[in-house]
């Protein structure tokens, strides 16, 4: 296999003490790789260390088979460029200034941006949507609108490998994506190859096309997003005791509330998640069903819920269930029904409504919290 | 005004270049009719006045061996002392500018973090030794010992800047640290012999008087020099502008570009000193001006600019020492500081405003 990228037994750190120990990657060209890990796990000493902001303390990295301390500093800034975390100040630099220190390695001695310059910095600017802020004064900016033209600068520095440490993290939803987006255009039109980290596991799921997991300055997994986005892997990387995480869409749900359940919630197609959030919120403990397994209900409610009673997907509701419903909602002494309608195969959660209504359960309607707390006492 | 900003980017970098060029030229043009106007004022206003008509027929006569009066004033006194200062005044601007990139603060000077100070300690000291000798200082010798003393002084701020990460911090070390060489220094000058004090007095506390020809060529060789230096570093100076990591990651070699930058502004801070004293504020002052005039901090404006706006405000500043109180001349120190101080206090009320 011919790799683009590798890092061979590397250990990493500052002053000679390493922070990072054996990390071994191969990458190929044009793909994305995310480091994914704990705040001060060493994913930016990584990232540091690969394009030689640190020295390695042991192993080595090759880009393009070359061995980076082999390569001078002014042919490696052709190759690779960088996003940082750190925070910079600036005296009376535009925004277009700042991009424009991109072209560094590409200008004469005394550094003069030539047309084929600008017309880099401009398209740089028009693919990252920043050419608005161009004459702004980079300080007066806010923190998003630095990334993304720190982005910009990046990416005006024409590189092979684009090394982006926690590239996200100041931008909106709509950034965020768009930044995705730029990233896997530079992939397929230029054949860049990317190594990032970050803290957004939904995005991370969904850009990358390899993930390092590092964890106390060892590299503990790394593999495909389908390998590496599992329940056990993202609960034990990131110690998630307060809460827990949803591998099919990479969120987090908050930790359960514990004890007997006081109230039994009726739900189905996505009608509960709502209200099993709130309930999570007011520190109530509660009980969930009938639900089918595969639904998104059945997915939260088993996250946040005490007791849940699950039908086989697309089944009826058998008898055993919604007598195991029945007895938790007369357990529980309130119900709240979230279905205004059913269809064929949940019909008999509206039937257990009117059961509980009949049994004299008491129906909460108005999910607040006074009304809750009356219901309680 | 928004929609005058997006039409003017939607043509792109060269459009605005353009406009950014053109402000560029404008402020040039402006610091140099300044100069020209301060140069003659400084060469007509004096104890001797002179004036202009009389200004021309005396530069007329200066050829023809004339020991007209007004001719020697002016050939042996005003030139030679208004040549210093613009190259001094260009110099401390420079340093000034050099040490805020530096420490990537805006209220780093040369006289500010004690480099001046620390140079003044060893010129001192150098001068009492030579005078118990009987021996007359060479001009070259007092700028080897000003960056003898620049360098310990620019080491100890390299020092405290290692220990603390405030901006502010570094600032208040730096003064202690000039504090302490003036301290030193007035130690000295109270335990010198009364006649190596004479010159020492005057010199300590900053004046621009009693230059020469002959000092003037050293000065010009060592500031041209420099200067020339410091303006080929313009593109280092504007990567490092974005701070170490980014400058590292664009190809600059760090280390040897920091050396490079604490030697040239040491130096520049060190061939004032030696010649003019301790000069306060213009290094810090000076920058700053230029950057509201050209609205950049590029190096490669920002160089040449300080320079000739360190001229001007030197000029300026040494016009009114000689004759504001005429025939009392004033420490340009005291004037500077009135024209340098209230700019740092604006630079650090605009910053906070952010």
């Amino acid at each position: 296999m011919d790799y683009y990228f590798q890092l061979k037994g590397l250990s990493a750190g500052y002053d000679g003490r390493a922070v990072v120990r054996d990390v071994d990657v191969s990458l190929e060209k044009g793909r994305i790789l995310t480091l994914l890990g704990p705040n001060g796990s060493g994913k930016s000493t990584i990232l540091k260390t690969m394009i030689r902001q640190l020295p390695s303390i042991e192993g080595a990295v090759y880009i393009d088979r070359c061995d980076v301390r082999s390569i001078a500093p002014e042919e490696l800034a052709k190759k690779a460029s960088v996003m940082l975390t750190q925070r910079i100040t600036t005296d009376r630099l535009t925004c277009r200034d700042v991009v424009e220190t991109g072209r560094y390695p590409y200008t004469g001695k005394l550094g003069i941006l030539d047309d084929g310059d600008h017309r880099a910095v401009d398209g740089a600017m028009e693919l990252t949507n920043t050419v608005d802020l161009g004459e702004k004064d980079f300080m007066r900016i806010s923190d998003g609108q630095r990334q993304r033209l720190l982005f910009a600068r990046a990416i005006a520095q024409e590189p092979e490998l684009l090394v982006l440490d926690e590239p996200t993290s100041y931008l909106d939803v709509r950034y965020k994506l768009e930044l995705l987006n730029i990233l896997r255009t530079l992939v397929r039109d230029r054949n860049v190859t990317v190594i990032m980290s970050m803290h957004e596991l939904d995005l991370a799921q969904r850009i990358s096309d390899e993930v390092m997991c590092v964890k106390d300055g060892m590299v503990t997994a790394c593999g495909s997003p389908d390998e590496i986005f599992s329940r056990e892997n993202i609960t034990s990387l990131y110690d998630l005791d307060t809460g827990s995480y949803d591998p099919f869409f990479g969120s987090l749900e908050m930790e359960k509330n514990s004890g007997e359940p006081r109230v039994f919630v009726i739900a189905g197609g996505g009608t509960g998640v709502g209200t099993f959030r709130a309930l999570q919120r007011m520190g109530v403990p509660f009980a969930a069903g009938v639900l089918h397994e595969g639904d998104i209900d059945a997915q939260v409610a088993s996250e946040l819920a005490s007791e849940t009673v699950i039908e086989n997907s697309f089944s009826y509701i058998r008898d055993e269930n919604y007598d195991k419903a029945l007895c938790l909602m007369k357990k529980c002494g309130s119900f709240i029904n979230c279905l205004e309608a059913a269809g064929d195969i949940n019909r008999r959660n509206l039937e257990l409504a009117e059961q509980g209504k009949i049994l004299g359960i008491t129906e909460i309607k108005n999910l607040n919290r006074d009304a809750f707390s009356a219901e309680i006492e | 005004m928004y929609h005058f900003l997006h039409e003017k980017n939607k043509t792109g970098g060269p459009g605005s270049l353009r406009g950014r060029r053109g402000r560029y030229a404008a402020a040039f043009v402006f610091l140099a009719v300044l100069l020209v106007v301060l140069v003659a004022a400084n060469i007509c206003i004096g104890t001797v006045s002179m004036p202009f008509h009389d200004l021309v027929r005396a530069i007329g006569s200066l050829g023809s061996g004339s020991n007209d009066l007004g001719a020697a004033v002016i050939w042996k006194i005003r030139l030679p002392r208004l040549v210093a200062v613009m190259l001094l005044g260009g110099a401390l601007s420079v340093s000034g500018f050099l040490l805020q990139t530096f420490f990537n603060n805006p209220i780093a000077g040369p006289y500010v973090l004690g480099i001046s100070s620390g140079a003044k300690m060893v010129v001192a000291a150098v001068m009492i030794l030579t005078a118990a000798e009987g021996l007359i200082l060479m001009p070259a010798a007092m700028i080897i010992a000003a960056f003898a003393g620049s360098m310990i002084a620019m080491l100890c701020v390299l020092g405290v800047s290692k220990k603390v990460s405030s901006s502010a911090m570094l600032i208040v070390g730096g003064v202690m640290i000039g504090y302490i060489c003036s301290a030193v220094t007035d130690l000295m000058v109270t335990f010198a012999d009364d006649a190596s004090i004479v010159d020492l007095r005057s010199w300590s506390l900053g004046s621009f008087s009693g230059m020469s020809w002959e000092s003037d060529r050293i000065i010009a060789i060592t500031v041209i020099a420099a200067f020339a230096a410091a303006f080929l570093m313009s593109k280092p100076i504007s990567a490092y502008q974005m701070g170490e990591g980014y400058a590292r990651s664009v190809g600059v070699n760090i280390r040897r570009f920091r050396f490079g930058l604490v030697l040239l502004s040491s130096l520049l801070s060190a061939v004032v000193t030696a010649f003019a004293g301790p000069v306060s504020f213009v290094g810090v002052a000076v920058p700053h001006l230029v950057r509201s005039l050209f609205r950049t901090s590029r190096p490669l404006v920002m160089i040449p600019g300080c320079f000739l706006c360190g001229a001007d405000f030197c000029l300026l500043c040494d016009l009114i020492a000689r004759t504001a109180f005429s025939p009392v001349e004033l420490s340009i120190s005291s004037v500077t500081a009135i024209f340098g101080a209230p700019v740092v206090i604006w630079v650090m009320i605009r910053r906070r405003r952010r």
